[in-house]
């Protein structure tokens, strides 16, 4: 398949799923928002420095409340990440490699997107939001359900599926990032409950609240938690999840062109980083420094990938 | 009153469309309607989009689509089908000549400047001879009709022609629409188009090449006009849709970037224009072109289609010449005739064209899509006054033709049907053989009156149907 062609399914998926990704930040945020009493406005630097958005938010607003904040993430001019930006880049990407996707997957991401010039076309009422947030997962989902059930298992399916679980990876990495200061057992009282409202917007943020309680038992531990979202691969928006499919996504490519790039190498060796270690380990040596550690390998895969498959 | 192609002066429907009518009146008002609707939405979901260029927050527009068909019949089509065959044969052979002997400017038929001061002639293609001695791989010969037997040749489109892909999914939606339809009429299929084009461009393959021909569609890009159809063609062909940047020439050979490395292409269908194809040989600045294809194009390792310089052959100056042109090279007498066209660059005709503005519809000679052209009978006196002016400065650039009552066919309005205009682009492959698609795209003027069926100027289309015998 043409280089250009893998790119932009690469991306198209990626842009998709940092849509959702958004959209779960906002729903945890606006959940916040509403039953703790955190203040009026919430958490919403946390949810912008979440979403990798707090420098471009303050370079176009003074303080944050959550009108601005809300508004800038879904629809934000000058925010590259916005869900509209998103969802604009992912049909882009779709538009140009229409040829390498089926009519159903098409079909459901350009319906997204005139679904959401709809809704996004200005101000989003506050009444609104949870109805916005809901079609936004929605339509997400059928998309991947469209790809999923139609796409022949070819190449183009597993460069398509690589851009989802890197941009997954690095969006659960950056909330670890933001947020890793919560877990470390120095700030958390030894034998007392981690900060609820803390964790409940972790768990939140990665549409897991209900899925950790099952997982662990309910016990709430900085442990169990980073476990969860890092070691654990159940959980489908884990690292080490991401980067089992990642693996085998790779491991596809080196079958079919019969041969492996870099690309193979490093993912590889970050799986074997997430398999080998206990969490007790990697938070003994510095879960911060695990966590930059893992981003920094995270993009030079990506960059890996877009060399040894040609995209450019 | 212009001649309505359904029904007749009394109000009853002319032979092709007595079955479909009949089926007409027996539905619900408002029912097609709702139908109707349902087309568009299926139109939006598809993405089935142009651009106008210049209108920047409406980058993407649907073009409309009218429910009620356009029904030639077959004995009209068989007419139809041999001038355009005539035409096609006569367009490819003088394309040949002009780029050879140019015997035809040596008998004294055509000037000479006509051809080398224009800009579509291209001197890199002299002496080159493409593969199968095809020039125009893909023509669209725009036809318009005025009566009962009356048809006449607008346009050639010999270099890209576009608009085939709606003539596939105008069928498919039809089809979906109204499946009793296709029951009770035989239609004749094109469906087939995408395969025959395959094949088509398959066949004129360079003569080095072995094995399966690989075949590619270059577009420039998404946001061109005509993205939706480009990518539209590749998928139904099967073959990659490449950029400018996905191709390199590497020893010789135009290849394409793919993530397992470099891969020759053997048949290019481009949709780029001459000047934009090849930076080294045309405009420097292009960035959508490859670097060198031009060589490789001439030392016969790639096949081009349409082949660079095919432009000079729709050209509106040359139109002119059609008719001495399809007899100069058939040796007999064209079966379509062109429309009277007044070429401004002679001062009688151009005295005449001043003098009957009001009467005219005059366009440039270079122009396409609708832009740049007066409507006398319909333009304002200062239009007229200004336009004037334009052509008197520059009256090369400009011919005239009288402004034909093109025929009608009814589309759907909200009190059920009235008439509008249409004209016909018939879709014609050229290889060993040439193919035509029984049907085309039917473009219609959606305001009433109104003889502009562009697309970029408000007009729709209709599915065409072409009757079995």
């Amino acid at each position: 398949m043409l280089g250009r062609t893998a790119n932009g399914l690469y991306w198209m998926f990626r842009y998709i799923e940092r849509a959702e990704n958004i959209a779960r930040l906002l729903d945890a945020g606006l959940r916040m928002s509403l039953t703790h009493s955190s203040g009026e406005q919430g958490d919403w630097e946390g949810v912008l420095q979440s979403a990798g958005m707090h420098t471009a938010y303050s370079e176009s607003y003074d303080d944050v409340t959550s009108v601005d904040a809300v508004d800038f993430m879904l629809r934000g001019k000058n925010n590259p990440s916005s869900i509209m930006h998103c969802i604009d880049s992912a049909r882009s990407n779709g538009r140009m490699v229409r040829t390498a996707l089926t009519r159903e997957c098409w079909e459901a991401t350009n319906e997204f997107w005139i679904d959401m010039k709809q809704l996004l076309a200005r101000r989003v009422r506050q009444q609104d939001l949870p109805a916005v947030i809901g079609s936004i997962k929605q339509r997400a989902g059928l998309v991947r359900g469209a790809f999923h059930g139609t796409t022949l298992r070819n190449d183009g399916y597993n460069f398509a599926r690589m851009g989802t679980f890197i941009e997954r990876a690095d969006n659960t990495a950056r909330i670890l990032d933001v947020k890793y200061y919560v877990l470390l057992p120095s700030l958390s009282h030894i034998g007392s409950s981690l900060d609820n409202v803390q964790w409940e917007s972790i768990l939140r943020s990665v549409s897991a609240y209900r899925a950790f309680g099952w997982a662990y038992d309910g016990e709430i531990t900085p442990a169990h938690i980073a476990d969860f979202l890092i070691l654990n691969s159940q959980m489908p928006r884990s690292l080490a999840y991401c980067y089992e499919k990642m693996c085998s996504n790779l491991g596809y490519l080196a079958k079919q062109y019969g041969q492996t790039i870099k690309a193979h190498d490093t993912a590889a060796a970050t799986l074997k980083s997430l398999q080998k270690g206990s969490i007790e380990e990697i938070m003994d040596q510095g879960l911060h420094e695990f966590i930059e550690e893992f981003i920094h390998h995270n993009n030079k895969l990506g960059l890996e990938i877009s060399e040894g498959y040609r995209f450019y | 009153m212009a001649f309505d192609e359904m029904l007749n002066a009394g109000s009853a429907p002319r032979e092709p469309y007595k079955n479909y009518y009949e089926w007409y009146s027996a539905q619900e008002p408002g029912s097609l309607m709702v139908k109707s609707r349902d087309a568009e939405n299926i139109f939006r979901k598809t993405g089935i989009t142009f651009a106008v260029y210049g209108h920047e927050d409406s980058s993407e527009k649907l073009i409309p689509f009218d429910l009620i068909p356009r029904i030639i019949a077959a004995n009209e089509w068989r007419k139809l089908a041999q001038g355009i065959e005539q035409r096609v044969m006569a367009l490819n052979a003088f394309l040949d000549d002009i780029y050879h002997k140019q015997e035809i400017i040596k008998a004294g038929r055509l000037p000479r400047e006509l051809i080398e001061r224009n800009d579509a002639f291209l001197p890199e293609m002299i002496g080159m001879r493409p593969p199968g001695g095809v020039y125009t791989h893909i023509v669209g010969t725009d036809i318009v009709r005025t009566g009962e037997d009356q048809f006449y040749v607008l346009e050639d489109n010999a270099r890209t022609p576009s608009g085939v892909s709606y003539m596939l999914e105008n069928r498919e939606t039809m089809m979906q629409m109204f499946p009793d339809l296709f029951q009770r009429n035989r239609v004749r299929p094109v469906e087939d188009y995408p395969a025959l084009l395959r094949q088509s461009l398959e066949s004129l393959a360079p003569p080095g090449c072995d094995g399966r021909p690989r075949v590619a569609v270059l577009t420039p890009g998404i946001y061109n006009s005509a993205f939706y159809e480009h990518a539209f063609l590749a998928d139904q062909m099967g073959v990659e849709l490449v950029e400018g940047s996905d191709l390199r020439v590497i020893d010789g050979k135009v290849c394409m970037r793919t993530t397992l490395g470099y891969k020759t292409i053997d048949v290019l269908y481009r949709r780029v224009d001459d000047d934009f194809l090849d930076p080294l040989t045309f405009r420097p600045d292009s960035a959508l072109g490859i670097p060198g294809i031009m060589d490789v194009y001439r030392a016969g390792n790639i096949t081009i289609a349409n082949a660079p310089g095919t432009g000079i052959a729709d050209d509106k100056a040359i139109y002119s010449y059609m008719p001495e042109i399809v007899e100069f090279y058939t040796g007999r007498k064209a079966l379509l005739e062109n429309v009277p066209t007044w070429r401004c660059s002679e001062p009688d005709s151009l005295k005449y064209v001043l003098e009957h503005l009001e009467e005219l519809v005059v366009k440039e000679v270079h122009g396409s899509g609708g832009y740049g052209m007066l409507v006398g009978p319909t333009a304002t006196k200062k239009e007229r006054s200004d336009f004037a002016a334009k052509l008197a400065a520059k009256p090369n650039n400009y011919i005239a033709q009288p402004t034909l009552s093109l025929s009608t066919v009814p589309i759907l309005v909200k009190n059920g049907i009235a008439p509008r205009h249409v004209d016909l682009r018939p879709f014609v492959l050229v290889s060993k053989n040439i193919q035509i698609i029984p049907g085309g795209l039917t473009r219609v003027a959606l305001k009433e009156g109104s003889l502009v069926v562009n697309s970029s100027q408000g007009g729709g289309t209709k599915d065409t149907w072409v009757l079995e015998d």
